[in-house]
């Protein structure tokens, strides 16, 4: 077994450019559910929109990139205003419902043929949208070292995607420990409540989920720029919830948690992952029991039964309090 | 405390006990207000004046429609019909938060603690005008500092005031039922309100906070506030309104101060059914009283 192979990929996935994704849409979950209690089942769409935005913007339209990220976090503010407007007065639910469906419309007029020169339909869009940003790479040569590696591509998303998320969290520790970010958990525990103390809990709803969408679509710009292409299955409904799950891994409501919670998802199926191939491989694991095709759908059910046992033994997440668990059972 | 007493219901000498009466100076106006769920009228009021600076206390049996009236008044549901004005200023269609900036705060027949959130917390959220809640300039910490720790001066003079202050930094989830409705009450005082709507203060509070939530309210009406509650225990409504307003069956039946509340024929009417004269001969007074706190709940 190589297992110099296996700590390489599994630190460059446990820092890497998935984590970095992961992280952000769980941020932005962490401010609609975490700190106002929104119930977003759909922020896969928030990421489909930004990463459609710049692929769409520079591909199809021949927009300068760094435009269409601004044009991206547009759209998710629309994006954000037509799920909010009708949905935020109502109970908790109906925002969920709305925001599954809302993600699911995306990805399929995304996938459909009748768009299919705008948006690619279920190819997507591959090209070399991401150019402009390569072009600014001081790092064209990568990282090569035994135990970490990066392509110079990769080291440059890497290295700009943790700046964005160092700035993103210290942004919402500011917020969430202002008067603001007050109103909100308030509004998450119970808003008639908030409402009879003079606070437009409507308003604040919207700014939260606006906020969150927004950084959600910045998730989908890194997802699209790393890779330079978008695909329309990338952001189905699963995404969501392996953000939650990364969110809940790390504990809701806490500012670090998104980030750890997505090093340590990640860390988790490569991990995971390379070990059984390794182990395969080399014969340890007969191939009758586990053969090297089947290691992807394994990985995930491993990874699954690690979820089981960390929400049985730490409910409240890495970071978490357990009282504070205990607290909303209304008691 | 007698002298205070005779005080605020001076408000009420030259006032008619009749349903709808006329009040010397009403803060609180409504006019014809229905409200129906599907074939039941639930709410059915013809008019309500409410005095200001006194202690009105709105009581009835069950299924009277006093919450419900409550919660048209302060904009959390909508009338089929009518008029109500806070001020003079006509609340129709005006939604719940900016009812309570007006001026007028309501609390929950359900404590609303906002559990996950410390007592301080909890007091300086209801605070008015935090600049800090606007989104731009929570991120500009030195935009709203100052203020916020005036807040916290005055919220921790009141939670010591409602002897909560030991337990400022505890969530409010780990409070008792009756500390709760005290910190709702608290709670709601941080919004500086005119009038203050209880829903039930008293329901689930043992008999000690019981005496010091009585002395919070009084309290309120010495501070010049004006306070309207629902209360289905006689004993404070006795002690402690200068009005009384009874509800039954979504309509007001009876109006007038306590002791003429109590031996009122339709109120005990309401509560107890026509066929009861006998007992109540005897005694009349005490035993309907103690009939009343027996028929509701």
């Amino acid at each position: 077994m190589d297992f110099l192979f296996v700590i390489q990929q599994t630190l460059g996935a446990t820092i890497g450019v998935n984590t970095i994704i992961f992280a952000l849409a769980a941020i932005g979950l962490n401010m609609h559910f975490g700190y106002t209690g929104l119930l977003n089942f759909g922020q896969a769409g928030f990421l489909a929109v930004g990463a459609y935005s710049v692929a769409v913007s520079v591909e199809s339209y021949g927009i300068p990139l760094f435009i269409s990220f601004l044009i991206g976090i547009l759209n998710s503010i629309i994006f954000a205003l037509i799920l909010g407007i009708p949905t935020l007065r109502l109970r908790a639910d109906y925002l969920a419902i709305v925001t599954i469906a809302a993600a699911e419309i995306i990805r399929k007029v995304a996938r459909s043929a009748t768009f299919n020169d705008v948006l690619g339909g279920s190819d997507g869009i591959s090209g070399k949208f991401g150019k402009d940003f390569f072009d600014l790479n001081p790092f064209k040569s990568g990282l090569e070292t035994p135990i970490i590696r990066f392509s110079g591509n990769d080291l440059w998303v890497v290295i700009v995607g943790w700046v964005i998320v160092a700035i993103i969290t210290f942004l919402m520790w500011v917020m969430v420990n202002s008067p603001w970010g007050r109103v909100l958990k308030a509004i998450r525990e119970d808003e008639d409540a908030v409402r009879s103390l003079g606070k437009n809990v409507y308003l604040y709803k919207m700014q939260s989920l606006i906020i969150g969408g927004v950084i959600g679509s910045i998730a989908g710009f890194v997802y699209a720029l790393s890779r330079q292409s978008v695909q329309p299955d990338n952001y189905s409904t699963a995404l969501t919830f392996f953000a939650y799950t990364v969110l809940i891994l790390g504990g809701a409501a806490r500012v670090f948690s998104p980030i750890i919670g997505a090093m340590i998802f990640w860390f988790l199926i490569v991990f995971i992952e390379q070990m059984l191939r390794q182990a395969v491989t080399a014969g340890y694991i007969p191939e009758w029991l586990i053969g090297v095709n089947q290691v992807g759908q394994i990985r995930f059910m491993l990874m699954g039964l690690g979820l089981m046992l960390l929400m049985i033994y730490r409910p409240q997440g890495i970071f978490g309090d357990k009282k504070e668990l205990a607290l909303d059972a209304r008691a | 405390m007698q002298e205070r007493n005779s005080n605020s219901t001076q408000f009420f000498v030259n006032v008619e006990k009749i349903p709808g009466a006329k009040k010397m100076d009403p803060i609180l106006i409504a006019d014809k207000i229905s409200r129906s769920f599907g074939g039941l009228t639930a709410v059915d009021v013809e008019h309500l004046e409410v005095q200001r600076g006194a202690i009105t206390a709105l009581i009835g049996p069950n299924g009277a429609g006093k919450t419900t009236f409550f919660n048209l008044l302060t904009g959390y549901d909508k009338p089929n019909q009518g008029e109500w004005s806070f001020n003079g200023k006509k609340l129709n269609d005006i939604p719940p938060f900016r009812v309570a900036r007006l001026g007028m705060v309501r609390t929950f027949q359900l404590t609303k603690a906002l559990y996950r959130l410390t007592v301080i917390q909890n007091m300086a959220l209801a605070a008015k005008d935090q600049k800090g809640e606007s989104l731009l300039r929570s991120f500009f910490p030195f935009t709203w500092r100052k203020q916020e720790a005036q807040i916290r001066l005055r919220s921790e003079e009141i939670l010591k005031k409602f002897k909560l202050i030991d337990k400022q930094n505890d969530f409010a989830a780990a409070l008792s039922g009756g500390q709760r409705k005290l910190l709702e009450l608290a709670r709601a005082l941080m919004v500086e309100p005119e009038l203050i709507m209880l829903d039930e203060p008293m329901a689930g509070v043992n008999p000690a906070l019981k005496q010091s939530l009585l002395e919070h309210i009084k309290d309120l009406r010495t501070q010049g506030k004006t306070v309207l509650f629902v209360e289905h225990d006689m004993d404070m409504v006795m002690e402690i309104s200068d009005w009384v307003v009874v509800m039954a069956q979504g309509k007001i039946i009876a109006e007038g101060p306590p002791q003429s509340i109590i031996n009122n024929q339709d109120v005990i009417t309401a509560y107890l059914g026509a066929h009861h004269d006998t007992e109540l001969d005897e005694n009349s007074e005490s035993m309907a009283s103690k009939n009343m706190k027996g028929g509701v709940n």
